[in-house]
């Protein structure tokens, strides 16, 4: 590697020291993995079913698919790249010293059509994460995984969670059954905002309609590429809906959603609403202003061919820098080598990326922070 | 201060717009529910006729789901691009601050005024019988 792009500091790892990673994956590694968290009816239907027999890999993120991980980091002897937390350390927390992690589990939990199944497997799945990754590293803090399309269900499971600091984040994905902004989601947002946990909506589809606003794609590719398009479909959905004007508080954090979009939806967005807004009333503000002060976005992927001026250019657009959190991605395969983050980018923004945004974002986070401070 | 007559009250009924011309400016005059309203024509966006938009009411909301109508016709959407105007400012609904048209005080005054007073009306005939929608520059 050649010493100055070294000196530049963003590709080594312990430039990352302290940072908080808003996106790593576990991976629920088998269904036996979660048979001591599900009550017997559950244990039985999985034997009857043979639901042990099933994968259970969300379907848009294929596990051979080379997005899914990154080569360097499988794990021997072939388990599901991120179901180990021993790997886990070893590629991203004990090489980047991050101060916190945030563990977004994607599993087929979240997306099985029956409600009743969706919430049992997602207690489980966050009983996985509290005793088998929460409470065996202190650094990592996680999403709260919930059957999306209950709405009832999943605020249960929130409420189930709500004592434990360590869950920091309501998990969605960006396409699930109806768009993100309908009245029928708001209690979840209510409780949200009332626990003072963003919605981490993730990419990824439960398959409930096309992918693509043109229809059934043929190919992973164009599976893949489609997301995008999902979050910016959703944000629009969330603002026009009025989610913010009635929940000011709350935040939403996109991730893995891509970033060089953006700056063309806030200007399509802005430009329209002064034309229709009295159709949306309640939207007051122009819907970049909205996104400025309530969506934040992790930064793998960026999708720009030079990452640093795409960076630069959606802060100047935006004209804010609060809004890029740091995430490894991981496993995913977003970059290469250390360099999380593109060489170049000023020091103050750095550090805001890499961990003063997030703290702002995640306020269990600042309070654990502010907590450790008192201690020592 | 020069005073211009530019129309006599009848020729702009409630609910009605006129395109005026004043020292080479064009003016759109509104009577809304009988009070005159005066605002520069051409649109700060993109220069389309704002006598052309539509006469709308201000559209607002406490919450989402819960819409409020007041001020009918008080505000003039833009024919082009949909923007609102604020009739009694000349304000765009959505950047007050930086997109807005002229407003111009106007007044109804009876004819009486012209033929008596030091005020002349050039280029229209006053008759005394009648009022006058009279514009300030």
């Amino acid at each position: 590697m050649a010493t100055e792009q070294q000196t530049a500091g963003a590709d080594l790892p312990m430039r990352y020291a302290g940072a908080i990673d808003c996106d790593l994956h576990p991976a629920v590694p088998s269904m036996s993995a979660l048979l001591p968290y599900l009550d017997d009816y559950w244990r039985e239907m999985i034997s009857v079913r043979a639901l042990d027999r099933l994968n259970l890999s969300l379907t848009s993120y294929p596990q051979n698919a080379p997005i899914s991980c990154r080569p360097d980091w499988t794990i021997d002897g072939g388990a599901k790249p991120g179901s180990s937390l021993k790997a886990m350390r070893e590629h991203v927390l004990d090489r980047y010293r991050p101060r916190y992690g945030i563990l977004n589990c994607l599993y087929g939990a979240q997306v099985f059509h029956s409600e009743d199944m969706a919430a049992a497997f997602c207690r489980a799945t966050n009983d996985w994460i509290r005793d088998e990754w929460l409470s065996r590293d202190p650094r990592l803090r996680a999403s709260i995984v919930i059957p999306a399309h209950n709405t009832e269900l999943a605020v249960a499971e929130i409420e189930r969670r709500a004592d434990d600091s360590r869950f920091v984040q309501v998990l969605m994905l960006v396409s699930g059954e109806v768009t993100l902004g309908r009245r029928q989601l708001w209690p979840i947002y209510r409780l949200a905002e009332r626990l003072e946990m963003p919605i981490g909506i993730h990419a990824g589809s439960a398959y409930r309609y096309a992918p693509t606003p043109i229809g059934w794609p043929s190919y992973y590719v164009e599976d893949y590429i489609a997301q995008s398009a999902a979050f910016e479909n959703q944000l629009q959905s969330m603002i026009a809906e009025g989610v913010f004007a009635k929940f000011p508080r709350l935040k939403v954090v996109a991730i893995e959603s891509g970033l060089t979009w953006l700056s063309g939806y806030i200007w399509r967005s802005d430009k329209t609403w002064k034309g229709v807004r009295a159709e949306v009333p309640w939207v007051t503000r122009a819907p970049s202003e909205i996104v400025r002060g309530h969506i934040r976005f992790t930064v793998q992927p960026i999708d720009a061919a030079d990452e640093r001026a795409a960076i630069m250019r959606l802060v100047d657009h935006l004209r804010s820098d609060d809004l890029f959190l740091f995430s490894t991605d991981y496993p995913h395969w977003q970059f290469d080598g250390d360099a999380a983050l593109p060489s170049g980018v000023p020091d103050a923004l750095f550090r805001k990326i890499t961990s003063e945004n997030a703290l702002a974002t995640y306020p269990r986070l600042s309070k654990a922070d502010r907590a450790m401070e008192i201690a020592r | 201060m020069t005073r211009h007559v530019v129309a006599t009250v009848d020729q702009i009924p409630p609910g009605a717009r006129m395109l005026v011309t004043v020292d080479g400016r064009e003016i759109g005059i509104f009577n809304v529910g009988g009070e005159f309203f005066g605002i520069g024509n051409r649109c700060p966006h993109n220069g389309a006729s704002l006598c052309r938009g539509r006469s709308v009411g201000l559209v607002e909301a406490s919450e989402p789901g819960s819409y409020q109508l007041s001020r009918r016709g008080e505000l003039v959407r833009c024919p082009w691009h949909g923007w609102e105007f604020d009739l009694r400012t000349g304000k765009s609904w959505c950047e007050p601050d930086r997109t807005r048209v002229r407003s111009y005080d106007l007044k109804v005054e009876p004819g009486s005024v012209f033929t008596e007073g030091p005020l002349r009306a050039e280029t229209f005939p006053v008759s005394i019988e009648k009022h006058y929608v009279v514009l300030d520059v």
